[in-house]
């Protein structure tokens, strides 16, 4: 049962040369992605120098956004020494502008921060254990759905109204932390059947381990996209709380209360009303957009072609 | 089926008992409905006690609560902090609300639709990017300052263009009206409007970008394929086969979001100086108002738990699969 | 089993964008198919075997590029706009796909899928003919109780349930030609055998060509006239099934079978062929499969081998060293078995 087998050394190189492309790590592909996608990368640049601006250019401008100006200058329209005008009371409108976005882009910050390290925690708890914890999250849920935030909001906003912006913050993240926990407890719930975690628990890994080393990891997409979803919710929310007059009180200043405090002048003095509405835009947009491009990144949806 | 619908309804009135605890213990730690009175030096203290023991605020709160909850539990949903009765001003402003809600709602969904499997289909067209980026864009623009800036050009503009009031930006309707069903009916036209715009604009970007998702997985599918296969028109295997398909998300995705188009309606309303929910509830946590507060909220909440069985039951009828 | 030429493929080549660069999937194919005969398609996954015959039924993503020509009974099937392709898609050509699980819209009933299938062809038939045709069909593929049964919506079908109604639905207009892709593959061993038996009866009923795509050389032995060898883009090896079987010209083709598990032999290693399919996308020159071929030479890695005729008019092989490949050649003398030296005991 044997032919005669010809000198087939060349093949003893066979099976590891190489046809294919280079292989790339998962960070590598992950960020490759996100450059292709031009519009995401171009809001992250405009988001952090809005970002830069709101937290800082209040500092570096050289008008305050408590300064009077000299009488001659008051109610003025956009002009290069006032590029957003002036008020009626005499102040320049992009120092107040910076000032509100300074409290805004503080707090939307602070709130996606605080509630998606909240937000992860519980729903990784709560997915990996299940039990009375699931339970509990689920409820609070559905507590979400059935009475908007805002009534919560609004209440918490009024009752610690001055006590500054840190605390708002705070109530708006304990109350924003519930997408982000779902998304993670969906996807741990998922994630500990598959085989890796068997295995890492047969070599004894302990629980703790499992959660931290081999299954959070694979959630930092998800994570990291909602966590900037949060940023341009939480902004929204916020300045609708200012605007209804339940969230930053005066002296301080938001930019949705400079909204309130200037739409009846929209039409005779637009420049107070436009701007501090378009910084918003400028910020929720640049996220969306951010947010858009970093989950294509982490995961694209191809279409599968079968060979 | 049923059973399903029973234990639905017993989960969300625990939910929504929880919730009154929830708000009544935050209500009554948000203020005194007593200071305006205190503050005055001339209120005899009488008069102070008296005030107290009608609104029973000698209690506790454990004890004001449950004193609350067998009012509810009969129907008696009680009197404000000044003697007038809940009831018909929750009735009145809820009737605003959904009116303003319930239009701006089905704009949106038949927007969100269409702009959604228009992009779906056109993927990657010039269109789908403009759509796109309308979307993002009325999706990170605050309600309230959209809402202003259609009172600028949606009204003043318009009316100043016509030389007449066609849009209104105040009210829910023109006070001292006179006139007959089809006048009154443009009136009521002129003034909801804009609100109805408002509110579409916001709620539509979300779920149209849904949508599109939605129908573009729908038509990679193996049986949008196999439909093609079969030769059957693209016509028909757009309507018959993908879009049946795709709108059942959108049914879910609604009957979630009915919170955010409620809390948006409450937001417009203060911008539009409409007599709604939104006002009612913003006079009442200034007034520290228990009892319209959490009337407010339990009606809300009724109302949000039904909407939502009523999609999860629509859910069944569209989706065989989910037939319990 | 030959009638006369039906369909004739001629240098089919489909090219895909993508992030990493142009994909080509498939790389020239050509073939005959003739009325009544089956012809098994047969490669690994990213051979191009699925991705050739979508293309034939306009199934490919709009950003694929076609090049080629598929002559059905005159016309050029792949110049047609979809609007024209319609006329011939579900009724002279029809095709299976692979899994039955997500291959029938769940919303609407077996039954209803049925009479779309019928009627899209058949515009003055009424909906009750339409309706008695589906349960017709149902019947010709073994499914018990049909009446009831088409009013049942997918969900309430097993696997290979589904499948069967799949064939129906393509049997149902009497079609020349049917494509079955991987059939089943997505099945249990004990279903495969229905619906291949399934697949028989379809052919049976309607006289239909069969073009049968499978990666699995089992599945062709009991059905397939001819077969289509194919590998990274380009078939390897073309000939009737006995000559495939017994008298492989190809390296590749006798791994394949090499791998096959057999009964009717003492061993028990396999020889399975090591390494992996190339990437489509950065092909080099030269034969792509020598990275794997135990017979590689010099010139293999040069120039690719055409497919040229070989011990036969009708046997068809690409390979530069055919020659070698005389006799009774078994896949152990060449690929080594696993985790065993090539010392073998006879």
């Amino acid at each position: 049962m044997t032919a005669t087998v010809p000198e087939a050394a060349p093949n003893a190189a066979g099976p590891e040369r190489e046809f294919t492309v280079e292989s790339r790590s998962q960070t590598r592909m992950i960020l490759r992605r996100f450059l292709q996608h031009r519009a995401a990368v171009i809001s992250g640049v405009v988001l952090l120098l809005a970002i830069l601006a709101a937290l800082i250019g209040g500092r570096l401008w050289h008008y305050r956004y408590d300064d009077f100006l000299a009488v001659d200058q008051i109610d003025k329209p956009p002009s290069l020494s006032h590029p957003m005008g002036t008020t009626s009371a005499g102040r320049d409108v992009f120092a107040q502008v910076l000032r509100g976005a300074q409290k805004s882009v503080q707090i939307a910050l602070t709130v996606a921060l605080v509630s998606t390290t909240i937000g992860v925690l519980i729903g990784a708890f709560a997915g990996f254990y299940r039990g009375i914890l699931d339970s509990l999250l689920m409820r609070f849920t559905d507590l979400f759905l059935i009475i908007p935030p805002l009534i919560f909001f609004a209440m918490l906003g009024r009752k610690f109204a001055g006590s500054g912006w840190f605390a708002l913050a705070l109530c708006l993240a304990a109350l924003s932390w519930t997408s982000i926990a779902r998304v993670v407890r969906g996807t741990f719930l998922s994630l500990r059947e598959k085989e890796y975690v068997e295995a890492a628990r047969a070599l004894g890994a302990s629980n703790k381990r499992i959660i931290f080393k081999h299954l959070l990891p694979n959630t930092v997409g998800p994570i990291i996209v909602n966590a900037t979803i949060t940023v341009a919710v939480a902004i929204l929310v916020e300045t609708s709380l200012s605007y209804l007059g339940l969230g930053v009180q005066a002296p301080d200043t938001s930019l949705g209360k400079l909204i309130s405090d200037n739409q009846q002048s929209a039409a005779t003095r637009p420049w107070l009303f436009y701007f501090p509405g378009l910084y918003i835009i400028v910020i929720a947009l640049t996220v969306n957009f951010l947010g858009d491009g970093l989950r294509d990144a982490f995961d694209p949806t191809q279409r599968r072609v079968r060979a | 089926m049923l059973g399903f619908i029973i234990r639905r309804l017993l989960t969300s009135v625990f939910v929504l008992f929880l919730a009154s605890i929830l708000v009544f213990v935050a209500v009554s730690s948000l203020g005194d409905p007593l200071a305006e009175l205190r503050a005055n030096p001339r209120t005899p203290k009488s008069t102070i006690e008296a005030k107290k023991r009608e609104l029973n605020l000698d209690k506790s709160v454990p004890q004001r609560y449950v004193i609350w909850l067998k009012d509810f539990g009969t129907g008696k949903l009680g009197n404000d902090n000044r003697g007038r009765p809940v009831y018909p001003q929750l009735k009145s402003a809820m009737e605003l609300t959904l009116r303003m809600a319930i239009g701006a709602t089905i704009i949106a969904a038949f927007l969100a639709v269409f702009v959604g499997v228009y992009s779906a289909v056109r993927q990657y067209s010039i269109s789908d990017y403009i759509f796109t980026f309308l979307g993002f864009l009325f999706l990170s623009t605050p309600v309230f300052w959209l809402a202003g800036l259609l009172k600028l050009y949606g009204a003043i503009k318009i009316n100043n263009f016509f030389n007449r009031q066609l849009v209104y930006t105040q009210g829910d309707s023109s006070p001292n009206f006179t006139g007959g069903f089809w006048a009154r009916m443009g009136d009521y036209a002129g003034h909801t409007i804009l609100p109805w715009i408002a509110l579409a604009l916001i709620s539509f970007a979300a779920w149209s970008r849904y949508q599109r998702a939605t129908m573009l997985d729908v038509l990679n599918s193996d049986y949008v394929r196999l439909a093609r296969a079969k030769g059957l028109s693209n016509r028909r295997v757009l309507t018959r086969h993908a879009l049946r398909n795709a709108l059942i998300p959108l049914v879910t995705v609604m009957a979630i979001d009915i919170g955010a188009v409620f809390a948006g309606a409450v937001i417009t309303e203060t911008v539009f100086n409409w007599a709604g929910m939104g006002r009612l509830f913003i006079d009442a946590l200034r007034g520290y108002e228990s009892n319209v507060l959490l009337a407010w909220m339990m009606v809300t909440g009724v109302f949000v738990i039904v909407f939502n069985l009523a999609a999860d039951l629509l859910y069944g009828v569209l989706d065989p699969r989910i037939r319990v | 089993m030959a009638g006369e030429l039906l369909l004739e493929v001629t240098d089919l080549s489909v090219d895909f964008p993508s992030d990493d660069g142009v994909v080509h999937a498939v790389r020239g194919v050509s073939y005959g198919l003739s009325s009544g005969e089956v012809l098994a398609i047969v490669g690994e996954s990213g051979s191009g075997k699925s991705v050739s015959c979508l293309a034939l039924m306009g199934l490919l993503p709009k950003t694929a590029r076609i090049q080629g020509s598929a002559v059905y009974r005159g016309t050029d099937l792949l110049s047609l706009k979809p609007k024209e392709l319609n006329a011939y898609r579900g009724n002279r050509i029809a095709m299976i796909f692979q899994d039955p699980m997500t291959s029938l819209n769940p919303v609407y009933s077996v039954g209803w899928q049925l009479a779309e299938a019928v009627k899209a062809h058949h515009k003055d038939m009424s909906k009750s003919d339409a309706w008695t045709r589906a349960v017709d069909l149902l019947q010709l593929v073994n499914i018990p109780n049909p009446q009831s049964r088409a009013k049942n919506y997918p969900h309430e079908f097993s696997g290979g349930m589904r499948q069967r109604a799949v064939i129906a639905m393509a049997m149902a207009n009497d079609p020349e030609v049917i494509i079955a892709d991987e059939p089943t593959t997505a099945l249990d061993v004990t279903v495969q055998a229905q619906v291949l038996e399934t697949l028989e009866t379809a052919q049976e009923e309607t006289g239909a060509a069969m073009v049968l795509i499978t990666h699995d050389l089992g599945v062709v032995a009991g059905v397939a006239d001819r077969i289509l060898v194919m590998y990274a883009g380009k078939p390897v090896e073309v000939s009737t099934v006995d000559e495939v079987f017994y008298n492989p010209k190809m390296p590749y083709t006798l791994g394949l079978l090499g791998s096959l598990p057999r009964l009717d032999t003492e061993e028990e290693m396999l020889t399975p062929i090591q390494g992996s399919p190339p990437s489509l996308v950065n092909l080099p020159p030269g034969c792509p499969f020598s990275p794997r071929c135990p017979l590689v030479a010099d010139v293999c890695l040069e120039t690719e081998p055409p497919l040229e005729v070989t011990s036969s008019a009708d046997h068809l092989a690409a390979c530069h060293r055919w020659r070698e490949l005389e006799g009774d050649v078994d896949a152990r003398d060449f690929f080594e078995a696993t985790h065993v030296d090539a010392e073998t005991t006879s």
